[in-house]
């Protein structure tokens, strides 16, 4: 079974973000693989374990993205593929869509595709469905526990209502949510073997297409007001006193 | 300006923020509602009852469960022939992979999560959090239709007129799908946490209580779960006598004490109540973002140091066992219940 775990570089979720100069800052925060998608690393290791196959690792970025893809090689993920080129720098959901299909159309041969949710970033949570689409395979998403059998793949989706339980033909594309479990840390041997990995590089040209089109474009960035408030401590003698104090200031702000 | 109002519902049941878009829909021009399913009528009126000029039905038996596939080719289909200016949802997971698909379809951008919307000069320019609310960003899309979610509750609802109704009009369903839904294990019926007006939302702490005895033959683990269970129970009660919904913390989730459907936070969902009451919460920063469009926040905690205290505009520092049932009592007597 071949399984591709698609991840992206973003800055850490303890980054201090700011607007400078109409650009996105996070200081001197390192970036790491998208949280959401270390679960796509996860469930693609756990797929690979259960039913014997690889893992390749594919990601859209800048050279320094391979520290991501490195991560995922630590983790266990046997082959790892970055996709860079200059003229990705204005990239938005549907490109990268578009340029990961080609990319997964060139490794060739996959079984299941998996991605996070979606990212600390952007967080739109399009790019998988839109790859799917792309593709022309079924789209699984939000999928928390995955059942491989013959030619197909039974799994259930983690929804708002509960729990649905799905039946697709492969190969299909997912996202992979937490309930699929907690991503393993990289073993001593796994970062020793990364840190060694040749990742190899793909231009557009490598991947056959031309630049894709951009439809969603930024046209301002903005620092949200500061949110610091402070904090009026209730006190009073026992529970109930301090219950009906709070209980007429939640009243007089007359938010019910 | 034509716009197309995707409805989104779950067995017939509608996501309140649809109507939300529904009313951005008027403010820009004509609004069609847009209803995938089957048996639908209720939903329809309602549509009317909220301001939709027409409403365009798919009503076909393979169209009963949702299906990103077919519904996805429906709307695109429908979008293809009609020519919208705008297709607005109410941002939900089934509509995020919906617009995502559509945006293929139609070759076009999809505008995802907004609190904002505006029509300057011909263009419609958005506004949406981006890395955890971190940052705002407005955007355009150079595409048409421009495809868009909302954000519930962050556009004001329209009024609700039970006298209007009207017919549906008929539109083609396309049913050619790849998947196969084999079921359901559906939770009970719950205030769903992204549109509710108030939250009470319990963590950690809510297992924290060595007075309760659990029943005999539970292991550690189980003594732990029941603890919360009971602690959940007093955070249901203060719920159910504000009108509001449940929530929990990352951590209550992962302890296996309330479903994932209740999280708030950077892995659960981004909420937006106009007030939100923090049980047994540290505060981590990954809560913390989840709660920021939040206008009233109330922390209590037994750590007077606890970070969550930091983003409230009141605290009590206490035991949530004892505090809330008060809270509860103090409203029930204030709000004549």
């Amino acid at each position: 079974m071949k399984i591709i775990a698609c991840i992206k570089q973003v800055p850490d979720s303890e980054a201090k973000i700011k607007a400078e100069k109409g650009q996105v800052s996070w200081g001197e925060s390192p970036l790491v693989i998208n949280p959401f998608d270390e679960y796509a690393v996860e469930g693609a290791l756990q797929l690979k374990e259960a039913n014997s196959g690889t893992v390749t690792a594919l990601c859209i970025g800048p050279e320094s993205a391979k520290e991501a893809l490195k991560h995922a090689l630590a983790m266990g993920a046997d082959e790892a593929v970055l996709v860079s080129d200059a003229a990705l720098n204005a990239l938005d959901t549907q490109g990268a869509a578009r340029v990961l299909a080609a990319a997964i159309n060139k490794i060739g041969s996959a079984d299941i595709v998996t991605f996070g949710r979606q990212t600390l970033d952007d967080g739109s949570g399009l790019t998988a469905a839109q790859t799917a689409r792309v593709l022309g395979w079924p789209m699984l998403g939000l999928v928390g526990h995955i059942k491989v059998e013959v030619g197909s793949v039974q799994v259930a989706r983690i929804i708002e209502e509960g729990r649905q339980n799905v039946k697709a033909k492969l190969p299909v594309v997912m996202s992979l949510v937490q309930s699929i479990g907690e991503p393993r840390y990289p073993s001593f041997m796994g970062i020793r073997k990364a840190s060694k990995a040749n990742i190899p590089v793909w231009s557009l040209s490598d991947l056959g297409i031309s630049t894709p089109s951009v439809f969603v474009t930024r046209v301002e960035l903005i620092t949200p007001p500061s949110h610091e408030v402070v904090c009026e401590i209730i006190k009073g003698d026992g529970p109930a006193q301090i219950a009906e104090t709070l209980a007429d200031k939640i009243l007089a702000e007359k938010v019910l | 300006m034509k716009t197309f109002v995707y409805i989104d519902h779950f067995k017939g049941e509608a996501q309140p923020a649809s109507w939300e878009a529904l009313g951005v829909a008027k403010s820009f021009g004509s609004a069609s509602a847009v209803i995938f399913g089957s048996g639908l009528d209720a939903l329809v009126k309602t549509a009317f009852e909220f301001g939709a000029d027409e409403v365009l039905l798919a009503d076909d038996p393979a169209l009963v469960d949702y299906r990103v596939e077919t519904f996805a080719s429906t709307l695109s289909a429908l979008a293809s022939s009609l020519t919208p200016d705008l297709i607005l949802f109410p941002t939900t997971a089934r509509t995020r992979e919906l617009a995502a698909m559509s945006a293929i379809d139609l070759n076009s951008g999809g505008l995802i999560d907004l609190t904002g919307l505006s029509l300057e000069g011909d263009k419609l320019v958005a506004t949406r959090p981006i890395y955890e609310g971190k940052l705002n960003e407005k955007v355009v899309c150079s595409g048409k239709p421009v495809i868009a979610t909302l954000r519930a509750r962050a556009f004001p609802r329209p009024a609700q007129d039970k006298s209007k109704s009207g017919t549906a009009t008929k539109v083609e369903a396309k049913t050619d799908s790849l998947t196969t839904i084999e079921g359901y294990e559906v939770a009970e019926a719950v205030v769903s946490v992204a549109d509710a007006g108030v939250i009470i939302s319990g963590g950690r702490g809510v297992s924290n209580n060595p007075s309760l005895t659990p029943p005999a033959g539970l292991d550690e683990k189980q003594a732990e779960v029941w603890r919360a269970q009971q602690g959940f129970k007093l955070i249901g009660e203060l719920a159910t006598v504000l009108g509001g919904a449940v929530g929990a913390s990352r951590a209550a989730v992962d302890g296996g004490y309330i479903p994932y459907a209740h999280q708030v936070g950077q892995t659960g969902k981004v909420v937006a109540p106009d007030l939100y009451i923090a049980c047994g919460i540290s505060g981590a920063i990954q809560h913390i973002v989840g709660i920021r469009s939040a206008k009233l926040v109330i922390a209590v905690n037994k750590d007077a140091e606890a970070p969550i205290f930091k983003v409230a505009r009141y605290g009590v520092v206490g035991d949530l066992f004892e505090v809330v049932p008060a809270l509860t009592t103090a409203f029930k007597k204030k709000m004549g219940k």
